[in-house]
Parts: structure tokens; sequence; C-alpha cells
């Protein structure tokens, strides 16, 4: 038992530094090797942590979907704990989205804010996984609060695509894709170093989302063991 | 045809229950009525402008009584352990969903019916003849609304302050229906015809349909005990 929890306790070291690594490495990449953007200068350089930010959190609410379905097909445990732990992280990431998008969004569109489209749906996602996480502390019985987040795990990502749909039919501002386009292929149309910077940064976050979505669901192992502690114990 | 029979016998109890009290339906009329006030003191409406807010107004009264609504969906069930027996007898749990869900669309309706004539006498507008399209929007967009008003009230049944976390949760996903209705009674106001309004009806035809199927299978998992 010791031994088994030193070795993932040395596999997390590993993953944590690794993450840490290859974010210094993106970094790097992102402001020094790639060219500033055409029209918008040095201030382009945030889409490397912008980007990687909302891919990761969507992962995560991806996840949540996941761990709630497989919660109430199976019911163990470890599902709701992954459900918990990855709905924290995204609403970090994707709280994380909106702080650099407002300050890319200062000097490009010359507000913090706009009711665009994207930004919008980021925002609703942000509301909907925080009452997520509301509702999990608001009850008080164990199982229940797992089984009523594995619902609103599920409905909420169900959701997604609505939201989506009818927000962008409402307006959109944002700037259109500039990587993924229909029209051109990605290394015809951006810097290949832009690019490089980008993917690195994306393996990076990638890296420490999982680093953290480790540390994130020990913690929840862990009150689980004191619990049966003091069960046993009678305490 | 069982799972309608049953849905059927809950359905006419929660509204036998309703017409002997009639707690529910009058709180949420006179609170629908008084957001009519209120809004008429907070934006002091001139009456070039009303036409044009009155979908926005409107739904947000709708949204407010039938939180109200939402809010007393279970309590009969709550009181004296109604809710064990009825999960204890051979019932399916699709058959609650259904009968909850059509006895708040039952209730939201009837105020609604009675708001929106309302709202047309208080502000003086004059497009009667709209009136027929505009029922069809709100009563897609409170289908809408109430099934997964209930999947919501359902789960949040054992919450602490579950009054105050039910719209947390449940208006932000909320946002398609809100969006949909409301754009869809403005392009009617506005251009007198339906061909606008299309893709949003059919986004909110949608959106009834997939929460609808959802909350029959998974209502099981919502109401366990």
């Amino acid at each position: 038992m010791a031994q088994s929890t030193a070795a993932v306790k040395k596999r997390k070291g590993i993953l944590g530094g690794l993450a840490l690594l290859a974010i210094i490495a993106g970094l790097c990449w992102s402001l020094f090797v790639a060219p500033p953007d055409a029209y918008q200068g040095e201030v382009q350089r945030i889409m490397y942590l912008h980007l990687p930010s909302i891919l990761t959190a969507y992962l995560s609410y991806f996840l949540v979907f996941i761990g709630s379905g497989m919660y109430l097909w199976k019911r163990e445990k470890k599902d709701d704990l992954l459900a918990h732990a990855a709905a924290e992280l995204g609403v970090l990431f994707t709280a994380l989205t909106i702080v650099e998008g407002s300050i890319w969004g200062k000097p490009t569109w010359g507000v913090w804010w706009t009711w665009d489209a994207r930004l919008t749906l980021t925002a609703i996602l942000l509301l909907i996984y925080a009452g997520y996480l509301m509702l999990r502390s608001l009850i008080d019985d164990e199982q229940r609060a797992a089984s009523a987040a594995a619902i609103l795990g599920i409905i909420g990502f169900l959701d997604i695509p609505l939201i989506h749909m009818s927000v962008y039919w409402w307006r959109t501002l944002h700037q259109p894709p500039s990587i993924l386009r229909p029209d051109k292929k990605p290394w015809e149309n951006v810097h290949p170093a832009m690019l490089t910077a980008l993917a690195i940064s994306f393996v990076g976050f990638l890296l420490l989302y999982f680093y953290l979505l480790s540390l994130r669901y020990r913690v929840g192992e862990m009150r689980q063991e004191i619990k049966a502690l003091r069960l046993e114990r009678g305490t | 045809m069982t799972l309608l029979r049953q849905t059927y016998l809950l359905l006419s109890k929660d509204l036998l229950i309703e017409l002997r009290r009639r707690d529910s339906l009058l709180t949420m009329f006179f609170f629908g009525t008084l957001l009519l006030f209120v809004f008429h003191f907070a934006f002091d409406l001139p009456p070039d402008k009303v036409a044009e807010l009155a979908p926005a107004l409107l739904w947000l009264a709708f949204l407010f009584t039938g939180t109200l609504g939402l809010a007393q969906l279970f309590q009969a069930e709550r009181d004296n352990h109604c809710l064990d027996a009825l999960l204890l007898s051979p019932l399916d749990r699709g058959a609650l969903f259904l009968a909850k869900t059509g006895f708040n669309f039952v209730l939201m309706f009837v105020v609604e019916l009675v708001v929106i004539p309302l709202f047309w006498v208080l502000f003086n507008l004059s497009a009667w003849n709209l009136l027929p399209q505009l029922f069809l929007v709100t009563l897609l967009g409170t289908a809408g609304f109430c099934v997964l008003g209930t999947i919501t009230a359902a789960i949040t049944l054992r919450a602490r302050a579950r009054e105050l976390l039910l719209p947390l949760v449940l208006f932000p996903l909320m946002i398609p229906v809100i969006l949909a209705t409301i754009r869809c009674m403005e392009s009617i106001m506005t251009t007198g015809g339906m061909t606008a309004a299309m893709p949003w009806l059919r986004l909110l035809t949608g959106f009834d349909v997939i929460f609808l199927t959802i909350g029959i299978l998974i209502f099981d998992w919502v109401i366990e005990s």
C-alpha cells in the first residue's frame, strides 16, 4: 500500500514536472520564436494561452459528462469523484479563458466585454458549472448529491449545443476561426512558428490539466478515506 | 399505454388538489400581474416603445412566475412523505415526470392566458390579431421551461436553500428557450407573420422534444430516494 502510493506520487511528480517544462517551452516559443500577428501585433500572443485554456475547459466538461454517465450506470464512487474534480477544473479554466479574453479584447476591440456569441456561450458555461458545484455543496446526503450532480452534468452537457446554436443566431462578432478554416489548410494560412507555439502550449495545458485533475481526484479520495476511518472508530 | 394512463391519474390528482386549494395558481397569477406593474414603474414605458419591449417583459414575468410554481411543485409530495409512497407504488417514473411537467405546464399556461391579454389592455397595444401566433410561441416556450424545470426541481428537492438554488441551476440551462421565445415573439410583433420566426420555432420545438425524451428516460435516477 505504502509503496504503491509512493509510486503514484512519483508518477504525479513527473507529470507535474513535464507540465511545467512544456508550459515554459510554450511560453518561450510563443513570446520569442513566433512572429507577431500581421494586424494585431504583439497582443495577439495571448492567443497561445487563450485557445489552450478554452479547449482544456471543454475537455473538462466532457469528462464531467462521462463521469456523470458512468456514475449513474455503475454507481461507483470513483466516477463521481472524477466528475466533481473535472467540474471544478472546468470552472477554473473557463474563468481563466474569460480573463485572458478580456485582456485581449480591450486593446483589439476596445472593450473588456461584449455580448458576442462565443463570449456569451463561455459565460453561460461558467454559470452552468458554477451552479453544478453549488448544487453539490448544498445537498448534505452524499449519495443524493452525487446522483443529483450527475443528472445536471448530463443535462448541462447536452444543453451546450442548443445554447451554442441559439447564441450564434443571436449575434456574432468574435473573429472567425483562423486556424481551422474550410477554405485553407492550417499551414497555408498561419505562420508555422505560430502553429508550433500553439501546439506546445496546448500540450503544456493538457499536462497541467491532468496533473491538477489527479491532485483534485486524490483530495476527493482522501476525503472518502477520512470518512471511512471516522466511521470505523466511531467518532 | 400504461404510461399515459398513469400520467393521467397522477395529473388529475394534482389538478384536483390544486382546484381544492388554489395555492399555486392564485399566487402565480397575482405575482405575474404584480410584475407587470413593477415593470411599468421601473421602465416608465412610453407607448411607442411598449410593443418592442412586450416579448421581453412578458417572458421575464413568465420566468419568475414559473419558478415560483416549480418551487412548489413537489410540495405536496414532500409533506407527510407522500413521495416515498408514490415511489413505492408500481409506477413508471416517466409517468411521474410527465404528470409533474404537465401540471406545472397547465398552471403556467392558464396564468399566461390571462396575463398576455392583460398586458395588451394595460399598455394599450392594438395588435390583438397577433395573439394566436404569440400563444403558440408561448405554448412551446412554456413546455420547454416546464420540462427542464421539472427535472431541476426534482434534483434540487433535497438541497438546502432549494428555492434559491433552483433558478440558479435552471436559468443558465434555459437560455435557448429564453432567446428563442423572445426573438420569435419580436419577429411576429414586427412583421406580423410567422415566416421570419420559423428557425427559432424549430429550435424551440427541438429543445422541447430533446428534453422531454431525456426527462422520461432519466427520471428514474432523478427522483430516486
